[in-house]
């Protein structure tokens, strides 16, 4: 039975809704004057709904950001996945391996995911320019390798909670650790391995600093794209609520249709559960 | 013989990721502290010993001096801002109220969305234009009637950092609340009741009993909200660009060393960002390990 605050409890549904006005006022705006026509642009008429359904800032906006979609797309598919491949790997190791230094090196792997990349990021650009992975790839690569204390954190957590018995279990019908991972541990992994993509594929989509620092502007990412069509006096503010939408969208329809798994997401990041 | 196998590959499996990370924070961060004792300035790499000289000219440097005081307000009114509205959205979703799911997953959403479309969208809401121009919340603030609070925003002399801080309150906000509302739902039921058949009011139960037993996620909220704070960047980018007014040591970092080519001065301030986070990180971390082994 759930506990009621005494003066009974619909009430709370005035700051709720209030509440969800707040949150919901810019989603409003951006699609609102997203599908209003040029006509009826005006920033003195920002909040009235628009008079039609029309897509004329969709298509101006798809015109600036669809080469930059696209190379957030191919950034952030290779980089979610082997990251995510990476972090179950090590999770699985770290978690049923007991070798001397294992939990002396994991804090030094946790650390690394809140480090701010300034920190990191002169030594980053010079060895890319030295290997010459510049744009794309090397974008690609700082995603990995950034993620892997994230996703080897949820992949440990996650390991570590199955009982220890299924392992002997198999361990005396000879089987060997890398048949005990690819027969009983990966087959059961796949909520973990929703929740580490959908994770890495909002962070990697998400992310500014590495992709202002690593690409030029063949290769900006949406981002990056974004900003720069808000900075500019051109562009007017109509089309950059409509480009905002396409940026977001992807990662809003992840977490439309898969919330649960990305609040569990959410909840690893600051090392609970 | 199948034991040394299993560790062989075991030590083949993780060890690329492990020397990855090795590399790529651990000697990167060696690397950058040696840039900060240099006098690298211009294209060329140059690591003529210079001693602690970048570091000491940022402390006397008015520009850093601006970026503190605004890091100190953006922390200040972000953090708190936050957790004090993630609680009180948390107990009123803990009630136990018809469509909780639907409004959870409402002040969740803009954690999916990131701080470059956030700061697209909220630099127009907080339009700071005034007379027949007004727009924004200035001009929602004027049809219900509330034009008292029509303000600049984040064009306001010395606080305008705060403004800044709201946006990214509305972007958070949802995530203290998930980290609260997982709280309350692992406290027992037998305790919220026995706290109610004792006479306590609803008020005092939360405060002097929920908020007590949430310390832990109180913590935790404080130290990952206060560390995002410490690296805020790109929310301001997309709101202000790069205006000395909002300046914070990111973008410091960024424009002294990718514009201004001074990677010495660079480095100094990306290593005064990752001290000023590890002093809130690591003990953090040992703190989570530890009661993780205790359980």
């Amino acid at each position: 039975m759930r506990f009621n605050l005494r003066v009974g409890k619909y009430w709370l549904y005035i700051p709720l809704v209030l509440m969800a006005v707040f949150y919901l006022l810019p989603m409003y705006v951006m699609l609102a004057t997203g599908f209003k026509s040029f006509a009826e642009i005006d920033l003195k008429t920002m909040w009235n709904l628009p008079k039609g359904i029309a897509f004329d800032n969709y298509v101006e906006a798809w015109k600036n950001l669809s080469p930059s979609l696209k190379n957030s797309f191919l950034m952030v598919i290779p980089a979610t996945l082997i990251s995510s491949a990476l972090g179950s790997l090590n999770g699985f190791v770290l978690a049923k391996w007991k070798f001397k230094g294992a939990d002396f090196i994991f804090p030094f792997i946790l650390f690394g995911m809140f480090i701010p990349y300034q920190s990191i990021m002169i030594p980053l650009v010079q060895f890319m320019r030295s290997v010459g992975l510049g744009g794309i790839p090397g974008l690609i690569l700082a995603h990995i390798i950034y993620g892997i204390p994230i996703t080897t954190l949820t992949f440990r957590n996650y390991y570590a909670s199955l009982p220890h018995e299924l392992l002997e279990a198999a361990k005396m019908d000879g089987a060997d650790m890398l048949g005990i991972y690819r027969h009983i541990l990966l087959p059961i992994s796949l909520p973990s391995f929703v929740v580490v993509l959908i994770w890495q594929f909002t962070s990697a989509w998400n992310d500014f600093l590495f992709a202002v620092i690593l690409t030029g502007n063949e290769d900006w990412p949406i981002t990056v794209a974004l900003n720069n069509m808000a900075g500019s006096q051109i562009i007017a503010w109509n089309v950059q609520m409509a480009g905002s939408l396409l940026a977001a969208l992807p990662t809003l329809l992840v977490y439309i249709f898969l919330g649960r798994f990305f609040l569990r997401g959410l909840l690893a990041g600051s090392l609970k559960g | 013989m199948s034991r040394d196998k299993d560790r062989l590959l075991n030590i083949l499996l993780v060890s690329p990721s492990i020397l990855a990370v090795i590399i790529f924070v651990y000697i990167f961060i060696g690397w950058s502290i040696r840039v900060s004792l240099s006098k690298w300035k211009g294209l060329t790499a140059d690591y003529t010993w210079n001693g602690i000289s970048n570091y000491l000219e940022l402390f006397k440097d008015p520009r850093f001096h601006v970026d503190i005081r605004n890091t100190l307000i953006f922390t200040g009114v972000f953090v708190v801002g936050s957790i004090v509205l993630g609680f009180i959205l948390a107990v009123m979703l803990d009630q136990g109220l018809k469509g909780e799911g639907f409004f959870r997953s409402l002040f969740l959403f803009p954690m999916a969305v990131s701080f470059i479309v956030t700061g697209v969208v909220w630099r127009w809401l907080m339009n700071p234009a005034t007379g027949s121009r007004t727009s924004g919340l200035n001009l929602l603030f004027s049809y219900i009637g509330l034009d008292s609070l029509q303000n600049p925003w984040h064009t306001t002399p010395t606080w305008g950092m705060a403004a800044i801080a709201l946006a990214a309150i509305w972007q958070m906000s949802g995530y203290t609340m998930a980290l609260y509302l997982a709280g309350l739902r692992a406290i027992p039921a037998e305790l919220k009741e026995a706290a109610q058949i004792d006479g306590a009011n609803s008020f005092q139960v939360y405060r002097h009993i929920m908020l007590p037993l949430l310390s832990p996620v109180t913590l935790s909220a404080l130290i990952i909200l206060g560390h995002i704070s410490l690296k805020v960047f790109d929310l301001i980018v997309a709101i202000a660009g790069k205006q000395y007014a909002l300046d914070v040591p990111a973008i410091y970092m960024w424009q002294v060393t990718f514009d201004g080519l001074f990677y010495g001065k660079g480095a100094a301030i990306g290593i005064l960002l990752l001290i000023s986070v590890a002093v809130l990180i690591i003990p953090y971390i040992r703190y989570t390990l530890r009661t993780e082994t205790e359980q």
